[in-house]
């Protein structure tokens, strides 16, 4: 199962994740990797985010988005 | 709002869709994107083909198209209607009417209403819920709903947030009285608190279309348009509709006291794939009760959307005699979002024609 990091690198490979807390202000996602996003992180994960979650808070970092899937990892 | 109607039906539909078709991937090339993350997007959205008209064909062209067409195949007689619906975001003229033109130019009667309502995405539903008003009035035994919408010639080409989706078409659909009292449970919601979402900002009175407001302006997405084109705040948009439609929905069901199982399609408006299928799973409507197919074929034609979707998925259903539990829904500019509750069938005509 990949992780995060790896989906995000897959996304958008130019881009250094490392290097910022806030993805969407720094210009290093935009509204539509948000979806891609979304729809690979259903896949990889077998869930469906809700789309009452896809908001950009949810994918400003790595930890914002580990804390919105601890969501769906709970029984 | 709740609404409640009876002894009303849908007795035929028509699309009217322009021959001319693009793909999204001719329009890749528009766009200041890797074609990559394009094609990643075109998959999860279901971007693929969509049909624009090609030149300057008006909304009045559309309509009138279709109606010639039910006046020669016998559909429709040229006196049988007592009022036109048009609902558009796309008129001919600032004045008259599109309705007016429309009428004017099929030499229909004098002896009927003529009505234009600017509305889009939940246009079918207003426009229905119209018609069934209309039909209160003895005098009122026909309307013909005509949802129209050229929005492409007013959509930037370099805009990847609206362009790629984008599609023009008319439906006319044919409202009457129906002996069935099956109550026709539906709702509606407005705010335009929050009517920038969806919007073209130039062109009307408030801001007058000048050399300047015609100049391309980034987004800070890397998607260019002008303040005459559309702009479409896609998260917000997004997030409208993933709050407001599902309890709507769930609110309409507990009203008519009838659950998931008891409804046989779910005919949403077709914004995209994932954004319908995002609905379905959180109202947990198995995909197949759910068409999401338009727009992969056809684009988004706003208030065109679930009268297409009908003609696509169902037709064959419809004429042979079915009746169709159905729950309609749309959503959009404005920001509206409406539902309905509606027996669908068994129809005299569904079809879909091409303009060329």
């Amino acid at each position: 199962m990949p992780t995060i990091a790896e989906i995000l690198r897959d996304i958008r490979p130019e881009a250094d994740f490392t290097q910022s807390q806030n993805f969407l202000a720094d210009g290093m996602l935009d509204s539509f990797d948000i979806v891609t996003l979304v729809s690979d992180l259903d896949k990889s994960y077998g869930i469906s985010i809700s789309g009452v979650d896809i908001v950009p808070e949810n994918f400003q970092n790595i930890a914002s988005m580990e804390k919105l899937l601890e969501k769906y990892r709970q029984p | 709002m709740n609404l409640l109607f009876s002894r009303r039906k849908i007795s035929g539909l028509l699309a009217v869709l322009p021959a001319h078709e693009r793909s999204f991937l001719e329009d890749m090339a528009n766009f200041n994107f890797p074609p990559a993350r394009s094609l990643k997007l075109k998959s999860v959205m279901g971007y693929d083909k969509r049909r624009i008209v090609d030149g300057p064909v008006c909304a009045s062209d559309l309509a009138c198209f279709g109606m010639e067409h039910l006046f020669a195949s016998g559909k429709l007689s040229r006196d049988d209607c007592d009022a036109l619906i048009v609902i558009t975001q796309s008129p001919d003229y600032p004045m008259p009417p599109t309705s007016s033109v429309i009428q004017g130019r099929l030499g229909l009667k004098n002896d009927m209403f003529c009505l234009d309502i600017n509305q889009g995405c939940a246009g079918f539903l207003i426009g229905l819920f119209q018609a069934f008003f209309l039909l209160d009035q003895p005098a009122v035994r026909k309307v013909a709903l005509i949802n129209v919408d050229v929005i492409s010639r007013r959509t930037s080409p370099r805009d990847r947030n609206s362009y790629p989706l984008i599609g023009d078409g008319a439906s006319i659909t044919i409202v009457e009285r129906s002996e069935d009292e099956t109550p026709i449970h539906a709702n509606l919601k407005m705010d335009g608190t929050r009517r920038d979402a969806l919007m073209i900002p130039a062109g009307g009175l408030r801001l007058p279309s000048t050399p300047e407001t015609a100049v391309l302006e980034d987004d800070g997405e890397n998607n260019f348009r002008s303040k005459d084109q559309l702009r479409m705040d896609g998260t917000a948009v997004f997030n409208f509709v993933q709050v407001e439609v599902p309890p709507m929905i769930r609110q309409l069901l507990e009203t008519a006291q009838m659950q998931i199982e008891d409804v046989d399609y779910f005919l949403f408006h077709q914004p995209n794939r994932f954004m319908l299928e995002k609905l379905a799973d959180q109202i947990k409507i198995p995909y197949e009760k759910m068409p999401s197919n338009v727009v992969e074929h056809y684009g988004n034609s706003s208030g065109v959307t679930i009268p297409v979707a009908i003609v696509h998925n169902l037709r064959e259903k419809l004429l042979a005699g079915s009746i169709l539990r159905t729950c309609l829904a749309g959503f959009g500019v404005g920001l509206t979002w409406a539902s309905m509750l509606l027996p669908l069938g068994p129809l005299d005509f569904c079809d879909l024609v091409e303009f060329p």
